[in-house]
């Protein structure tokens, strides 16, 4: 058994008008992580290749040890996956699809499936037809629940839902947590969510890996600096320094490498740093894509 | 019980930190008593392990909580504990008023005027029968 649960190395796939690049990523075990980028950055291309819905041009992917797409079904029966393009029987009720679940799955929980009912706040007699679509996605994200599988694969698990159903999955998601080994992805526009419950983030843009660690390192890098520039002075350029922004003697730089000793740096060249303040994930994302798309058209 | 503000500008671990910190303050958890573990108060809390892990350890660093290898995590067990943290509280405002005092040119002096007579204040304020 590796430490993975998830494993891509130089995975390519080339589409007319879109690519992914050379991807790599690794899942440890008992983590959760949270894949973000805009629309069409190759999100969901990603999660295909790695369930073997789609297979790769070239590189290599395992999946909870198994090589995929040649493994994969011995791979699923372990793997919880769930998309916004998954249907369920319209004309069948919630309680039909648990016992179809059930008969299929060793693992189903039903005493978990008929707490989840509970709290998400579904009626097992329902027909799915009847059902709104924040409830249809719950429904399917508590089929895929119930099975306790070893690794969760979500792709934009809560969009569309109202932020109480989304506060409902976001806590479930954490408390598969608890159990030791079991391992969660999910793919989110919310940088909100992925900063709440990720362990670890991985930034996709244009088909391209920006950034892959701990969230925590992750958040620690960034930070916005004020500051103020006297007549005379001209802002130094420093390492670690992904922008900067200024209008008249008012500064705004960013960091993407932040150092404790970057302040004084600054305050050494004459510029005055009135404060040093932690980026929210949103604001991460914002100016990482920004940053990648200058590259890009530079 | 831990309630994290998406207005607060603060990472999340500092909020979990200092929440933390207000429970052993007044209290609520005693010196000695076991507290969660860092996934069961993830899952309670609603977030990530890992950021409940870089509260823990900061606050292991800081003395008010201690890991016991198996055993689990332990509100530090010397009996000030509360105080000591209430002390670090003060220090930091003690220092982010003589910075602002100093970014402003205000004296060593002025500064100690200005805190004796804010004191008196309070103090009388307290004194004052209800």
């Amino acid at each position: 058994m590796t430490d993975y649960a998830i494993e891509l190395e130089g995975v390519c796939k080339s589409y007319p008008f879109f690519e992914l690049q050379n991807i790599a990523l690794q899942l440890q075990r008992g983590t959760i992580m949270g894949l973000i980028g805009p629309n069409g950055a190759g999100k969901s291309t990603t999660i295909r290749i790695l369930m073997g819905l789609v297979h790769q041009d070239r590189g290599e992917v395992r999946v909870l040890g198994h090589r995929m797409p040649q493994e994969q079904i011995a791979a699923k029966w372990d793997i919880g996956f769930a998309s916004e393009d998954m249907r369920l029987y319209d004309v069948m009720t919630m309680g039909w699809h648990i016992h179809f679940m059930k008969s299929m799955y060793q693992s189903w929980d039903d005493a978990y499936a008929q707490l989840l009912l509970k709290r998400f706040g579904l009626n097992a007699e329902q027909k799915i037809k009847g059902l709104s679509h924040g409830q249809r996605v719950k429904a399917t994200l508590l089929l895929v629940f119930a099975r306790r599988p070893k690794l969760l694969v979500l792709d934009e698990p809560t969009t569309g839902l109202d932020p109480v159903a989304r506060h409902e999955i976001l806590r479930e998601l954490t408390a598969v947590m608890v159990e030791d080994g079991r391992s969660v992805l999910f793919s989110s526009h919310n940088t909100q969510d992925v900063e709440q419950i990720s362990d670890q983030i991985t930034f996709i843009d244009r088909g391209r890996i920006l950034d892959s660690m701990d969230k925590e390192a992750y958040l620690d890098r960034w930070r916005r600096l004020r500051l103020e520039v006297p007549d005379g002075v001209v802002l130094p350029p420093l390492p670690g320094i992904i922008g900067v922004r200024q209008s008249g003697r008012l500064a705004v730089a960013t960091a993407n490498a932040f150092m404790p000793h970057l302040p004084s740096e600054y305050e050494n060249s004459g510029v005055r740093v009135h404060a040093v303040e932690n980026m929210t994930l949103e604001e991460i994302f914002v100016a990482n894509v920004e940053r990648s798309r200058e590259e890009v058209n530079a | 019980m831990f309630i994290i503000s998406q207005t607060d500008k603060r990472p999340m671990y500092l909020q979990i930190m200092e929440q933390i910190k207000q429970q052993v303050a007044v209290g609520n958890w005693a010196s000695g008593q076991a507290i969660p573990s860092i996934r069961q108060l993830a899952a309670d809390i609603g977030v990530s392990v890992i950021t409940v892990k870089r509260a823990y350890l900061e606050l292991e660093r800081e003395g008010v909580i201690v890991t016991r290898q198996g055993k689990g995590c332990f509100v530090a067990s010397d009996a000030e504990v509360g105080t000591r943290i209430r002390e670090q509280e003060l220090a930091q405002h003690l220092e982010q008023a003589a910075r602002s005092a100093a970014l402003l040119g205000i004296s060593q002096k002025n500064l100690e005027k200005r805190i004796r007579a804010i004191y008196d204040r309070v103090a009388d304020a307290e004194k004052e029968p209800v």
